[in-house]
């Protein structure tokens, strides 16, 4: 164009980033790639071969190897392989592999740029300045990790065999996310990348080649589905990280139920996007384009749902129409535009069928003035207000340039609203009010809350969900633990029980009967009658019937539910004042310990001396998750500059905990008094063949000022209630401490609102050594980590 | 200055202290988007041949030093007539499009100077004025040095304000101190110098600007390009805006003026870039935008003759200033 035309109309023209150096990467391989699998390229045994397209121009990139079960078969076995090298080599070979990795993905920083927009569809400045520096980033703090494993998690050993499926929306960010922990940790993996974008993981296969990593360390399958179905199946794999979508997280929870498989999932959201009236509004329109036209909308943490104080509302929205029509749409190696291609014809229809039904309830619906190129697949910005939370398109996850709006009167309303989702990724609050904002974090249930600020992601920082946004989290310290596994949990054995009830000496029986006792149910801090109106007995060591307690049944269950959403002060509570009631506890406890003795005696037959130890090791347990009530907090991650980035435990809520046959006492008390010193609620299942230690506990938790639904108990037949537990959606978190079938059941049926579960899938934890029976696992799996950003300067 | 048809002069409004209090800038977000700016739009070739054009057209070339003579002064107004070698301008067949800077910018003895070394061409003089750069004289030699540049030819003032004012979050005392500047300039337009440096938060300068908007200012500008700190990208972002605000409740465009530390021809992109992505092309032009630059023009003649080159160029293929 000629310069005095330009000069005239001062347009912006068409500033493309060049795709040679790509393109002759693309050619040198024949644009054609196969399977890397124990450090060598290997056809895929399927014999297939599918085409991966760039979106901006619907041009085939490459071919693309499809592995089938063999395949997978291969991979897993290489990795599996490989894993004792990769072990005895130790944490500072592995740092310096990490640290080589980083090293590559910085020095072929445009390349994999390039290759990232070109296969993706996003522009190129977002894969140049954002995708490409945290992969690297990733991998130069996980080398750190990776040289501290053996000091600062001296407990903790690799989980084995990682199977690691990602998405198309950041295809190397998410491997790295994958990746990087994971060896830190020493794991060997097989890493699946989407279908839609192998193409940047195969470029990483080709710097694990050039830096030496061993072979079979890292193994790079490509496929569909199926080939993520194998992966999942396959029964030498340990673990499996996933990032996806919700549906395929349920599937993989339900495939990988009982076999012991650690699992972490990150899935969807429909993120807020909260606006107050005394928001830096200008800078708030950019944290709405950085939220949701940010990879065109294809962003699991995407501000989609803006919440808008009712006052500020409509000037908002004018000043983002206004900034709508400023984007610019096209091609993902032009290096002036804001918005590249949709991924694939596909997902653009799903977002052309949530829009169309998104105008049919009744919002409104607004896009720029301008139109989108035709030569690929483009959706241009799109903006609904007058949306109620009950639209679809409020509920749904759209996965596009589409963003939602309704108001709000008061920040209390606002946290209602921000809530009403069945996800929790991430949360966006805009405010200058610093009270606010803090008030705001602890009560919005997602991973991740930006404060003035949207989207910033850093290695050092945990991500992840709250919800059926997933479980687990990626980066930071908290992040190692999805592929770590405590070194004390082999010591649990399988299915033998530790204590078995002996045959007790018959106490001479008087002429004048004991006085009937009627055991209820605990609910709400009230003994209650159970619903069904049933009993069982209870049998001695000797099987004599010496009491019987109450049959629950699913309305208790859902009794108790409420009762303990009800108590929801308990986790508002401060970690000392929680500590105070458990300190109370311990004492009153200790008061009775020759009751509680004498029970565990007439129960399972054991000597006077064992009882004793039993109960005062209990009262011990007691003590020592009181002391952890408060202390064990959070971190301030080092995450950006100006940034404070906070990880904050956070309790999980209403959790059922399904107790152990084993250790009447200790077994309740380790296990419940974790998830009571953590801020939870809880539902309580005590064993179904003893429970009698646990309901002789009513009277103690009565005396020691908990408040009432803190803690119910209802006693019954363990599975079915752990089943009512496992299947209610009000429940946030299950420990299962029973059967073999009785764990997969758990995680089964979890899967349904994605509860966090603990299950023991039938293996006997010693609750007398203090290892397995009060270590940190428990706190750490009565809590979830919040990462709260909070940027500053004035 | 060209006061066009499309641009209604700026008279102000009565200061709104409602408006001042509701002012919220957050620095954080504010530097991410000034940092996101330059890194969404590239203007490359023939783009950026016309678009470093356009930023010599909204230059105010500047000379503010001590040791200013007549000497120097002339020498800047033949290089402001003529700021680029001709056969460069021929090459991209831009020698018949009258490329002059905006304005030329001096202390008020060297305005005669200016004056006279401009005369024919149409390029304004404009003179820094109210106790230029510290604005610690009294208000009547405030006044009193502004009709005298007027007088002497000034066609545009840039006065500074008193920065006490805003510290002490005087808005009364800045309103009527800028309404009185203004009504000494007469016709000549005014630039209001905020000395963003010495403000120090976004949230000062936000306030500042709007105050200085409501007393009349013609443009708001940054700095006096004498203090540690002078235009940055996040200061000008939080003005532009401010000129935005103000543009959609009066109608009346403000122009800007970034002044200080622009030395490069890619942050002369960048403040365009700025410009248009947030008031739009209108502010493209010198009745809306303007440089303080006195280094920039140099850096431009060498991009503007590799683009035609093809060829990197040194400093001294070019008349200097």
């Amino acid at each position: 164009m000629k310069v005095k035309t330009i000069f005239n109309n001062m347009d912006y023209g068409y500033a493309p980033e060049s795709s040679s150096a790509a393109d002759e990467w693309l050619d040198a391989h024949k644009r054609k790639f196969t399977l890397y699998i124990d450090g060598k390229w290997q056809a895929p045994l399927s014999k297939k071969y599918f085409e991966s397209v760039n979106p901006a121009t619907t041009k085939n990139l490459a071919l693309i190897s499809q592995a089938n079960e063999k395949d997978v078969d291969k991979a897993v076995k290489a990795a599996k392989k490989a894993l004792p090298k990769w072990i005895k080599i130790g944490a500072h070979a592995r740092a310096r592999y990490l640290y080589a990795i980083a090293r590559q993905i910085q020095k072929h920083s445009r390349l994999f740029s390039v290759l990232e927009s070109m296969d993706n569809g996003k522009p190129i400045r977002e894969s140049r300045d954002i995708d490409i520096p945290l992969a690297a980033r990733h991998f130069y703090h996980h080398a750190g990790w990776a040289q501290l494993r053996d000091t600062e998690l001296q407990d903790y050993k690799e989980v084995g065999v990682i199977a690691q499926i990602i998405p198309w929306n950041f295809p190397l960010l998410m491997l790295a996310w994958k990746i990087a922990p994971a060896l830190a940790m020493g794991n060997t993996v097989v890493l699946k990348p989407a279908e839609f974008t192998s193409i940047t993981a195969l470029l990483f296969a080709e710097i694990c080649e050039q830096i030496g990593l061993p072979d079979g360390v890292v193994n790079i399958i490509t496929g569909d589905g199926k080939s993520g179905a194998a992966m999942v199946d396959h029964p030498d794999v340990d673990k499996i990280a996933f990032t996806g979508s919700t549906d395929v997280g349920r599937i993989i929870r339900r495939a990988t139920a009982g076999t012991g498989k650690k699992i972490s999932l990150e899935l969807g959201g429909k993120s807020p996007f909260i606006v107050f009236d005394d928001a830096d509004l200008d800078s708030v329109v950019e944290g709405v384009v950085d939220a949701i036209w940010f990879n065109q909308g294809q962003v699991c943490c995407a501000g989609s749902r803006l919440l808008v104080q009712e006052s500020v509302a409509e000037k908002l929205y004018a000043k983002i129409k206004a900034r709508m029509e400023k984007l610019r749409v096209g091609n993902s190696l032009d290096k002036s535009v804001d918005i590249g291609a949709i991924i694939a014809p596909v997902q653009l229809r799903t977002i052309e069928q949530l829009v169309a039904k998104g105008i049919e309830e009744g919002g409104q619906m607004w896009q720029p003035s301008w139109s989108c190129p035709t030569d690929g697949y483009f959706y241009p910005p799109t903006l609904f207000t007058d949306v109620s939370p009950s639209s679809t398109i409020a509920q749904l996850e759209i996965f596009g340039p589409v963003l939602v709006a309704m108001t709000f009167r008061t920040h209390p309303e606002a946290i209602k609203l921000a809530n009403n989702t069945r996800y929790g990724l991430a949360s966006s609050i805009w405010t200058e009010n610093i009270n606010l904002a803090l008030d705001m974090a602890p009560k919005i249930k997602a991973g991740t809350v930006w404060i003035n600020c949207t989207n910033l992601f850093d290695a050092a920082s945990g991500f992840g969900g709250y919800r059926e946004s997933g479980f687990g989290r990626e980066g930071g310290r908290e992040g190692l633990y999805e592929y770590l596994k405590l070194k004390s949990d082999e010591l649990q054995i399988a299915p033998k029980k530790l204590i078995q009830k002996k045959n007790a000496k018959e106490s001479p029986s008087s002429l004048v009967p004991e006085i009937d006792r009627t055991i209820k149910l605990f609910i709400g801090g009230k003994e209650a009658r159970p619903d069904g109106g049933y009993s069982s007995s209870i049998k001695n060591a000797s099987g004599k019937i010496i009491a019987t307690v109450s049959q629950g049944n699913r309305k208790d269950i859902r009794n108790a539910v409420e009762a303990a959403h009800a108590a929801e002060s308990w986790t508002a509570m401060t970690g000392h004042a929680r500590a105070q009631i458990l300190y109370y506890l311990a004492e009153n406890l200790a008061i009775r310990k020759d009751e509680f003795a004498g029970r565990l005696i007439q129960l399972l037959g054991v000597s006077k001396s064992d009882a004793d130890r039993e109960v005062s090791l209990s009262i011990d347990r007691i003590y020592t998750n009181a002391a952890k009530a408060d202390k064990y907090d959070g971190h301030v991650h080092h995450t950006l500059s100006r940034h404070v980035t906070m990880a904050m435990p956070e309790a999980l809520g209403v959790m059922g905990i399904v107790c152990p046959d084993t250790a009447p006492l200790l077994g309740f008390i380790s296990a419940v008094i974790p998830a009571l010193a953590m801020g939870n609620r809880v539902i309580v299942i005590p064993s179904e063949t003893t429970p009698l230690s646990a309901t002789d506990m009513f009277q103690v938790f009565e005396a020691s000022d908990f408040p009432g639904g803190v803690i119910n108990i209802i006693t019954g037949k363990q599975d079915e209630l752990a089943g009512v537990l496992a299947n209610h959606d009000d429940v946030d978190g299950l420990w299962y401490f029973g059967t073999k079938e009785g764990s997969k059941m758990v995680e089964h049926a979890a899967a349904e609102n994605m509860k966090r579960t603990w299950v023991n899938f039938g293996k006997q934890r010693d609750w007398y050594e203090g290892h397995q029976g009060e270590v940190e696992q428990f706190l750490r799996n009565a809590t979830q980590i919040k990462n709260i950003w909070i940027p500053y300067g004035e | 200055m060209k006061p066009n048809d499309t641009t209604q002069r700026n008279q102000g409004m009565p200061l709104d202290l409602d408006l001042i209090k509701s002012i919220r800038v957050n620095r954080s977000a504010v530097e991410r988007r000034a940092a996101a700016m330059g890194a969404r739009r590239s203007v490359k070739k023939d783009w950026q041949a016309a678009w470093l054009l356009k930023a010599i057209t909204c230059m105010d070339l500047t000379t503010l030093a001590g040791d200013d003579t007549p000497g120097n002064v002339i020498r800047l107004c033949a290089k402001a007539r003529q700021p680029v070698r001709e056969d460069i301008l021929q090459a991209m067949d831009m020698n018949d499009s009258n490329i002059h800077v905006a304005a030329v910018c001096v202390y008020h003895n060297l305005i005669h100077t200016a004056v006279e070394a401009l005369a024919g061409s149409g390029i304004p003089v404009a003179a820094v004025s109210t106790g230029f750069p510290a604005g610690q004289i009294t208000m009547d030699q405030k006044l009193s040095e502004i009709e005298k540049s007027v007088a002497a030819g000034a066609k545009e003032i840039d006065i500074v304000i008193s920065r006490a004012n805003v510290l002490r979050g005087d808005w009364n005392a800045l309103y009527t101190e800028v309404q009185l500047f203004r009504q000494s300039c007469g016709d000549a337009h005014m630039k209001s110098i905020l000395e963003t440096g010495e403000l120090v938060t976004l949230n000062n300068v936000a306030k500042a600007s709007h105050v200085c908007m409501m007393a009349g200012s013609d443009f708001i500008k940054t700095s006096t390009g004498k203090a540690a700190v002078n235009a940055t990208l996040p200061v000008s972002l939080v003005m532009v805006r401010a000129i935005r605000e103000y543009y959609e409740r009066t109608g009346i465009k403000i122009g800007f003026k970034p002044a200080g530390g622009i030395q490069k021809a890619k942050q002369a992109l960048e403040w365009l870039i700025l410009m248009k992505e947030e008031l739009g092309d209108e502010w493209l032009s010198p009745d809306l935008f303007r440089f303080g630059a006195s280094t920039l023009l140099s850096d431009i003649e060498r991009q503007l003759e590799h683009f035609v080159t093809g060829r990197y160029s040194a400093s001294y293929r070019h008349p200097m200033a």
